[in-house]
């Protein structure tokens, strides 16, 4: 037995005592540098089109449609073979399996079949030697069309009733009667534009056909069962074959949750066909024009309030923009309903959702999946209602804050708990000294000719958990090898979020052992199984449960063993700081581990999650959705110049609410990152289709997502401490990933703020999302008319 | 042959499509156990950064640094040159100071674009050290100021990172690394071989006489050859316009490379302009500011800045520094974009061009040289020698604004330059340009007629604003509708006019940094 190594001596049993006592280093709660940090910044990181290729590998490039809504009356893909380097070329016919790969509902072929939907939708792919040669090829196909009327327009489509799927509604009490009963009543609209994800690293796959027939897939995705699922789907293989390995992606935002299926499902198909390796990776104009966006909604209210401005009653519609195919519009537009509070009591409600269908790219998730719209909607109101009643905005939001016992039901009937919404928002009136700015800024605007300035103060009310409940389920797996060394798979993924360091934090906290220790590998569907896809902010939550149970599992037959090895009770086995304590005898975890090794104890589990609590009864529209909520609240500062349009965010304070933080500087890096990418959604980035339904802003030569010189000149940002999770989450933490997206919402009101101010705040102008330079002048215009018109007799 | 260090190995590369870029090179052209995938394709068009990479080039002696898109920079740019990548930063396991920042400060999530940032901060830093060197050095009278040249200029740090993308961070632990790496100055591996580096880079100078010359077999043509030439003088430039009348002239390349990454164009021959001094110069007489052709945007920046202080805050707007790093004044003349950012206000200066062509010189104003959309006066063969900028009369107004979505590393929606000079209280002579308001970059006559003889006051301003709408009719685009930029252009005059005002208050939110 000349690895059964025995315990320390005496003397060395002191020192172990003492590093015992010592705390770990590297746990839970720490603010432990991205698990790639090192391999980022030198080069060293490789996404999946850095991966070495395979000496056959094959390039796949998709002809996309140049009609928004047409049929295909002629596909000749023979000149495509003519160019030299031409492998083979795919059209709908060729797809063995499934064409279909929606990821809920059906509607998304991979290629389209016999007729077009949206301008940008793949046709034909070509298997080249290079990317150059395929994309020459896919050119030389004569693709012939017989156009039929497209809608672009989402009016149009509400107006026509063209849905993707039925409308639904979240009623309480009688709004109708609460309209006409209150003392005071404003209708509105709005328009609230999509947004491009614009993930650095574009959709990408590559294909490796096995020996069993079947498929290894690398896959940049935040689904990989979903990809394995439509991979065995549309090759009619069982799902057994097919393997998908999921390092990291760069960057994912809700665009890879089920639109990376299609390069991955076309690479597929060419490699059964082929028996070659096949990589397809989207120039990035390909990506804008072929993958779907943030839902664009049109937004009617009416609302009824009292002299304070507090909601008595509203009726709201919003109609989501979803393109061609339903994708996960239904859960999106069911999101943007349920966030059409944001923090408010709405009192008598009633909130309508449509799923207009228009010949767009199918709309998809993107951080905050619908929610950022309701959200935006009812902050619209709150500045309108300001406005009109002539009260600071803030003085509105916080007059309709949802109450602690009363006035706490959300129109879904879920209960709000744990809200904090008014301390926040009033320790960050302070520490932004709101009160005092607002006082310099009427000054500021009253001497200054050209530049006015605004301030607006919004809060985030964020809800966790998928809304289709039986997503809430993770799984993970741990080995631990008999040096001590950990492996930990789970089944979420990393985009950058931190997610993979996050876990592997919570497991070193488990067993108490340092963090490098423990090595996270690819996600991978051979490793965890059937799993979700990491979205709706809740990956550490989910899957950091899995991981933790798994690790529970292991320490608990270690602790049994160690009880029994060293014949001490269970509850004098404790395990601190890279050692084990059993009664007197302190050993270290590796010799441990060694010793269970010998002793046959299973080194190796699995752990699984899913979340309690949560229910919806779609027929009654009601139910508990949410595990909870996450909050946050951000004031902006901005400065626009009332001449061309332009603007500057000055300043921006944040206070945000992640429970106890397991890591405080992924949180901090997600709280800031979340905000300028509201704040983007809101400002500059704009989506603009020709009458064609042609995507013009289809590069970030004209699609302008922040830079660098457009972040607050100023930008604090705070984590609430000392409040956890009062949940039974991972150690008590809140998701993060969506919920801070929504604080970018203040820089659009601020906006709005500075505009009014040319009226003295009377007027609410009307300015749609986003606020380019060009809608912020014409509100400038808009209002300066009314203000002219007014004065005239 | 074109020959540079890739990092600290030599190079010598022929037989290679002239249309290959340097992203391609390096991610795909190198044999498989040299491919260098640590340089990222984010977009292909030079508006993202991901596939930064910096050139390092001898100027008296010194290392230069210059962080450039390698996705818009083709072969010919290299040469002579040090290329380093993302990869050459860290030495065995031990991260550069900017890497190690970047890890320590939390600034990458995904990691996409992180090798671009690194590489940006790389030569921020190398810059900022070296200017502070120099600011310190002809500071020394001064000790009192020393402390304001050592603090951290963020507006320089924000200018030199403005190219590069990053969807995941919101920017402020990457402001935080710049931060942190202005005040670290010690030496690294490049400063230490400097020497060595700069020895081999000025032997691998091309002579006086040289030509470079490197081509492959075309793939589309039956035997005809593609060729790329780099002449270092002009009159091998002009012999070689004369054999071959079709070459495409290949400068900064930051739009013709679009061709190749975004249209798929292979060109057949190319002839790159940037090893030939006398189109890179550039000279400071009295009346006037001559600037060769082909000097990059950001060599320019310093004179006109100078001269003409809008112009140089213009030219911090104007795309990227990677772009400014490469792009070159007279390509931005050339290339005749209604919304380039050059012209107008050049127009407004008064500019002329001096043009070539076999030999003989002729010259023409810039106004006079735009026709139509994208359409110029160079015949067949002729190319932009320099462009004569008069020195700015004493007292004149000069303003430029440029309008766009984003601030920065933005195309103009309109870009309007006002060029004023009174006497007396009354307009003597007024030159009124706008990019984004027709089809070419064009001076307003009507309301340029509207203000001369006027006095300089509100209501020959009104007056003047209204005649624009005789100037022109701008078309709606993804950019602008025609309202706005017809709006804009309006309240643009007025905005000039007030800031000739007396006003103590800001006036433009860029005055806020």
């Amino acid at each position: 037995m000349s690895n059964h190594r025995k315990v320390a001596n005496n003397t060395s049993q002191l020192e172990l005592e003492k590093q015992f006592k010592q705390g770990l280093k590297t746990g839970v709660g720490k603010k432990i540098p991205h698990e790639s940090a090192a391999r980022h910044v030198s080069g060293d990181a490789l996404y999946v089109d850095d991966r070495l290729e395979y000496p056959n590998q094959l390039h796949l490039y998709a002809r996309l449609s140049k009609q928004a809504h047409a049929t295909i009356s002629t596909i000749d893909t023979a000149p495509c073979y003519k160019i030299p380097g031409v492998s083979c070329v795919i059209t709908a016919k060729d797809i063995p399996g499934n064409l279909d790969i929606g990821a809920v509902f059906p509607g998304d072929p991979l290629l389209a079949d016999g007729v077009v939907e949206y301008l940008g939708q793949p046709i034909l792919a070509v298997a080249a030697a290079s990317l150059d040669i395929a994309r020459k090829a896919a050119d030389a196909a004569v693709i012939e069309y017989t156009p039929l009327t497209a809608v672009l327009d989402v009016k149009q489509a509400l107006d026509s009733k063209q849905f993707v799927q039925d409308s639904h509604q979240h009623k309480r009490g009688d709004a109708n009667k609460a309209l006409n009963d209150a003392t005071h009543r404003l209708q509105g609209e709005l328009h609230i534009g999509g947004q491009e994800h614009f993930y650095l690293e574009t959709q990408v796959s590559s294909v490796m056909p096995t020996e069993d027939g079947g498929m290894l897939v690398h896959c940049s995705t935040q689904n990989p069962t979903e990809i394995q699922k439509l991979v065995a789907s549309v090759l009619d293989l069982p799902m057994n074959k097919v393997i998908i390995d999921m390092r990291r992606m760069g960057g994912g935002f809700g665009g890879k949750e089920t639109q990376a299926a299609g390069p991955a499902c076309m690479a597929a198909v060419v490699a059964n066909i082929t028996g070659q390796p096949v990589k397809m990776r989207l120039p990035r104009i390909d990506d804008m024009l072929a993958t779907g966006k943030r839902h664009p909604f049109y937004i009617k209210y009416d609302v009824g309030f009292d002299e304070t401005g507090r909601l008595q009653g509203i009726d709201m519609q919003l109609a989501g923009n979803c393109g061609y195919s339903p994708d996960l519009s239904g859960s999106i537009i069911d999101r943007a309903m349920f966030h059409s509070d944001n923090a408010y009591y709405l009192g008598n409600a009633l909130i309508t959702g449509h799923r207009c269908k228009t010949n767009l790219a199918s709309n998809t998730a993107f951080r905050g999946f619908g929610g950022p719209q309701g959200m935006v909607a009812i902050e619209n109101v709150m500045d309108h209602i300001a406005r009109y009643l002539r009260k600071d905005p803030l003085k509105i939001r916080k007059r309709n804050f949802y109450g602690k016992t009363e006035r706490n039901i959300t129109h879904y009937h879920q209960t709000v708990e744990d809200n904090f919404l008014e301390e926040m928002t009033s320790d960050l009136e302070q520490s932004a000294s709101y009160s005092e700015r607002r006082k310099a800024i009427i000054l500021f605007n009253q001497s200054s000719q050209i530049l006015k300035k605004g301030i607006a103060l919004t809060p985030v009310k964020f809800g966790i958990s998928f809304t289709a409940t039986f997503l809430n389920q993770a799984g993970a797996l741990i080995h631990i090898y008999t040096d001590g060394s950990i492996h930990l798979n789970h089944g979420g993924t990393e985009m950058g979020q931190g997610l993979n360091t996050k876990v592997a934090q919570i497991v070193a906290e488990e067993f108490q052992v340092d963090l490098e220790r423990i090595q996270i590998s690819a996600t991978n569907t051979d490793k965890v199984p059937n799993t979700s896809p990491t979205a709706a902010s809740s990956g550490a939550d989910l899957n950091g449960k899995a991981a933790q149970a798994a690790a529970r599992t292991l320490k608990q037959r270690l602790t049994s063993f160690a009880a029994e090895h060293f014949d001490v009770d269970i509850s004098e086995v404790k395990f601190n700081n890279n050692l084990i304590q059993a009664g007197e005898q302190f050993i270290s975890f590796n010799e441990l581990v060694q010793l269970a090794y010998f002793a046959q104890v299973s080194l190796s589990s699995t752990g699984f999650y899913k979340t309690p609590k949560i229910f919806y009864d779609r027929d009654k529209a009601s139910g508990h959705p949410f595990y909870y909520f996450a909050y946050g609240a951000a004031c902006s500062e901005v400065v626009i110049d009332t001449l061309t349009g332009e603007y500057k965010v000055l300043r921006t304070d944040i206070l945000h609410d992640v429970g106890a933080s397991l890591n405080p500087a992924i949180d901090i890096g997600q709280v800031e990152g979340g905000f300028i990418q509201g704040m983007g959604w809101l400002t500059t980035e704009e989506l603009i289709w020709n009458e064609q339904g042609k995507l013009t802003t289809n590069s970030p030569a004209s699609y302008k997502i922040p830079a660098i010189a457009d972040t607050p000149l100023d930008f604090r940002v705070k984590l609430i401490e000392n409040r956890k999770n009062p949940e039974d989450t991972v150690f008590h933490s809140k998701a993060v990933g969506e919920p801070p997206f929504m604080l970018g919402i203040s820089v659009w009101s601020a906006i709005k703020d500075a505009v009014s101010s040319l009226s003295n705040y009377r007027i609410h102008p009307q300015i749609d999302a986003p606020a380019t330079p060009e809608k912020v002048l014409m509100g400038v215009e808009a209002l300066r008319k009314q203000m002219a018109t007014e004065q005239s007799p | 042959m074109i020959r540079f260090l890739l990092n600290n190995t030599l190079q010598s590369v022929s037989n290679i499509d002239p249309n290959t870029t340097v992203l391609n090179y390096l991610r795909n052209t190198l044999r498989s156990t040299e491919k260098r995938t640590g340089t990222k394709e984010g977009c292909a068009s030079g508006d993202c950064g991901a596939c930064t990479v910096v050139l390092a080039e001898v100027k008296n002696d010194q290392l230069t640094y210059q962080s450039i898109n390698s996705c818009l920079t083709l072969l010919p740019a290299l040469n002579g040159k040090q290329l380093i990548t993302v990869e050459d930063l860290k030495q065995g396991d031990q991260l550069h100071p900017v890497q190690q920042a970047m890890v320590d400060h939390h600034g990458s999530q995904c990691g996409f674009c992180t090798p671009g940032f690194v590489m940006s901060l790389f030569s921020y830093q190398k810059n900022y050290n070296h200017r502070l060197l120099h600011e310190n050095s002809t500071l020394k009278s001064h000790t009192d100021k020393k402390n304001t040249v050592q603090q951290f200029n963020p507006a320089k740090a924000l200018e030199a990172l403005a190219g590069n993308l990053c969807r995941c961070t919101g920017y402020q632990p990457i402001i935080n690394v710049a931060k942190e790496i202005s005040k670290n100055q010690q030496l690294d591996q490049f400063d230490l071989q400097q020497q060595h580096t700069v020895t081999t880079l000025k032997s691998i100078q091309p002579g006086q006489c040289d030509t470079i010359k490197y081509s492959i077999p075309s793939t589309n043509k039956k035997g005809a050859v593609k060729n790329s030439y780099s002449p270092t003088q002009l009159s091998q430039l002009e012999r070689l316009l004369q054999q071959h009348p079709k070459a495409h002239l290949l400068a900064g390349g930051t739009d013709l490379v679009l061709d190749i990454t975004q249209k798929q164009i292979s060109f057949d021959t190319l002839i790159y302009l940037g090893e030939i001094e006398e189109l890179r110069c550039i000279n400071l007489s009295e009346n006037t500011i001559e600037i060769g052709a082909t000097t990059p945007l950001s060599q320019c920046h310093a004179v006109l800045c100078d001269e003409y202080p809008d112009l140089g805050q213009l030219l911090e707007r104007f795309a990227s520094l990677q772009i400014r790093n490469q792009g070159t004044l007279g390509g931005n003349i050339a290339n005749a974009s209604p919304i380039g950012d050059a012209p107008p206000a050049l127009i407004a200066a008064g500019a002329s061009l001096q043009l070539r062509h076999a030999g003989a010189v002729r010259s023409m104003p810039l106004e006079a040289f735009f026709i139509d959309y994208r359409k110029t006066h160079l015949v067949a063969g002729e190319y932009i020698e320099k462009i004569i900028i008069p020195r700015k009369p004493a007292g004149s107004i000069y303003q430029i604004y440029k309008l766009s979505k984003r601030l920065d590393d933005d195309i103009s929606a309109v870009c309007g330059a006002f060029h004023i000079q009174l006497k007396d209280g009354k307009v003597t002579e007024a030159s009124i340009a706008f990019g984004g308001m027709a089809a070419i970059p064009k001076r307003a006559s009507y309301c340029e007629q509207a203000l001369l003889h006027q006095p300089w006051n509100k209501a020959s301003i009104e007056t003047a604003m209204s005649a624009l709408d005789q100037d022109f009719t701008p078309l709606s685009d993804f950019r602008a509708s025609a309202k706005y930029r017809s709006l804009a252009a309006r309240n643009l005059l007025l905005k000039c006019w007030i800031e000739t005002q007396p006003n103590s208050l800001p006036t433009r939110v860029t005055d806020y940094v």
